[in-house]
């Protein structure tokens, strides 16, 4: 039988991972990846707390409903900052996008 | 669902309609009459405005408590109200200079205000939202309008960068946020913030850990330390209205936000927060006006001076026990709008005469461009927090209501930072003033430009010289946030 704890290890894996490639990777599409995968995260926890919590409102549902959507958004939105970066940069790799320091 | 309830929306139901139907105008508008649309903008702002008002007196006016609607998702008190206003004026203040700015830079001035719109309904939505869900989409709702306005010229290779940067903090902070609701939701099997509040209970760690993944999308939305990075780079590079949108704008309304999410979802017996945000509290403030000492730029000096304010915003919740707290932060909050929008104008206007945001390429502005940089002397005064503007006001509520709560040592190290704010806001008035000017001739002020300075001057002066107006509506603020 599955119960709640293999969900949020899960999770949580899913959750260290997309920190750990936010945190280390270099290429700006790449972390957009791993922002992915946080978000998925979070939508592991809200269905199986749904599940296991909440079954007769499925607040969990919608929020991971909502949740999918804004990724849909948020990698719309960075994709084409990304690109229209890379035009005139020539680089999507963030430590050499680095007009701006001091 | 009650559709009477939408009569509670009207505010942001009619910047929505007017953001949508500017990205239909801006499509059959010829090149030349593209400028009416920032009109279009403005009168919907101003109607918006209006129906806030009549909202307010819907509720019963001040100190009557809020409805809550759909569901209790959504709660319309005097306290959203006020930060609606506060947000609609910042809109529109910036909707007027982008007229002189954009038009030349970019040849897509409708998508700009309609950006700038949608950002607002955002912020119309983040003051008033007491659901998890609502609240997540909301901040992400002027998230992402901020990031394509901060990347909006495309052939400038700073706002470019500005756009990515902005853009991958932000979503990374979105993560960790959405994680943390999650987790809340788990504890308590709901999204919704009364219900959080009555079933947040023997949580233990589990919630602190909640809460503190939480901050982070709030953190960043204020910029608050360690959640501050992005701003000196995004403030830097982003276009100079969007620069002073996203300091003023964005930043109320996640006070707001994490207001409302903090004082009625996460009961003090269970998250001790006001201990965690003093730290964060000091830690903010600190380093903000330690890094703004070394800035030579103009706008970096801004953020980092933006993020001292935040740390100086963050009082108010350290010292939550006290009645000052509230009236702090809502008194704060306007003054800031003022005093950093009129700053940002004054840089644009330095901008456009010397093609510089350094500071030294301002020197002899006061020459140039005597009364604007009469104006910069009181955004400067102010933002040090100097009497009689309203600067003054707003941190003597925060110090007061820190040293009413008992903790001394954020009042002391507080007045300790604004000490050394003076150095570097005073750093630009020796700049404009005793400093030969590089050019001579007089330093021209679009009409648009002239406008936001002049409101910003008399909203700095007379929220500092006759507060009453103001005052009266804090002091009810305890009955604000409608529970």
């Amino acid at each position: 039988m599955i119960g709640l704890p293999h969900y949020l290890v899960l999770s949580s894996l899913l959750f260290g991972m997309g920190l750990y490639g936010v945190l280390t990777r270099r290429n700006a599409v790449a972390i957009l990846m791993g922002i992915e995968l946080m978000l998925n995260a979070a939508n592991v926890n809200f269905v199986a707390f749904t599940k296991f919590v909440d079954p007769t409102f499925v607040r969990g549902h919608v929020a991971a409903l909502v949740i999918i959507t804004l990724a849909a958004c948020e990698a719309a939105v960075g994709l084409a900052l990304i690109i229209n970066a890379y035009r005139h940069l020539e680089t999507v790799n963030v430590d050499q996008v680095d007009l701006l320091k001091g | 669902m009650n559709w009477a309830d939408l009569r509670w929306l009207v505010p942001e139901l009619v910047v929505a309609a007017a953001a949508v139907a500017l990205l239909g105008a801006d499509l059959v508008l010829p090149a030349d009459r593209k400028r009416w649309l920032g009109g279009l903008a403005l009168a919907s702002l101003v109607a918006a405005g209006a129906a806030c008002a009549v909202v307010l007196t819907d509720l019963g006016g001040l100190g009557a408590p809020g409805v809550r609607v759909f569901a209790d998702t959504y709660t319309v008190d005097a306290f959203a109200v006020y930060f609606k206003l506060v947000a609609l004026a910042a809109v529109a203040l910036v909707v007027l200079v982008s007229l002189d700015y954009f038009p030349g830079r970019t040849p897509h001035l409708g998508e700009v205000f309609s950006l700038l719109l949608f950002s607002g309904v955002g912020l119309l939505l983040m003051a008033s939202a007491s659901d998890l869900i609502l609240l997540l989409l909301s901040i992400e709702f002027v998230s992402l309008s901020s990031y394509l306005l901060a990347g909006f010229l495309k052939r400038d290779p700073k706002s470019n960068e500005a756009g990515v940067k902005y853009f991958l903090y932000g979503a990374a902070t979105t993560g960790v946020m959405a994680y943390g609701f999650s987790l809340l939701y788990g504890l308590t099997g709901s999204t919704i913030l009364y219900d959080i509040a009555a079933r947040l209970d023997r949580a233990g760690p589990a919630a602190y850990l909640a809460v503190g993944m939480a901050l982070a999308g709030f953190g960043f939305k204020v910029s608050m330390v360690p959640f501050h990075q992005w701003t000196p780079d995004v403030y830097e590079g982003a276009p100079t209205p969007i620069t002073a949108f996203l300091s003023v704008g964005p930043k109320a309304a996640g006070f707001a936000a994490l207001v409302r999410t903090l004082s009625i979802g996460i009961p003090l017996e269970q998250v001790n927060w006001p201990v965690l945000l003093a730290a964060l509290s000091a830690v903010t403030m600190t380093v903000g006006n330690l890094l703004a000492l070394l800035q030579r730029n103009l706008k970096r000096m801004l953020a980092y001076s933006s993020i001292a304010h935040a740390g100086y915003v963050l009082i108010a919740l350290a010292a939550w026990k006290s009645a000052w707290a509230l009236q702090g932060l809502l008194y704060y909050l306007l003054a800031y709008l003022f005093m950093n929008l009129g700053a940002f104008f004054v840089a644009m206007v330095a901008a456009e005469g010397t093609g510089s945001d350094e500071i030294p390429d301002h020197a002899g502005l006061s020459q140039r461009a005597p009364w604007v940089a009469g104006a910069m002397v009181v955004f400067m005064l102010s933002l040090t927090g100097i009497p009689p503007t309203a600067g003054f006001f707003g941190k003597f509520y925060l110090f007061a209501a820190a040293v009413d709560a008992g903790l001394l040592w954020l009042a002391a190290l507080a007045v300790a930072n604004s000490v050394i704010s003076l150095y570097y806001y005073v750093g630009v008035l020796r700049a404009l003033y005793l400093m030969p000017p590089a050019a001579p001739g007089p330093v021209p002020v679009p009409a648009g430009l002239r406008v936001g300075v002049l409101v910003a001057l008399i909203g700095t002066l007379a929220a500092g010289l006759y507060p009453e107006p103001v005052v009266t509506f804090v002091e009810v603020a305890r009955r604000l946030l409608g529970s």
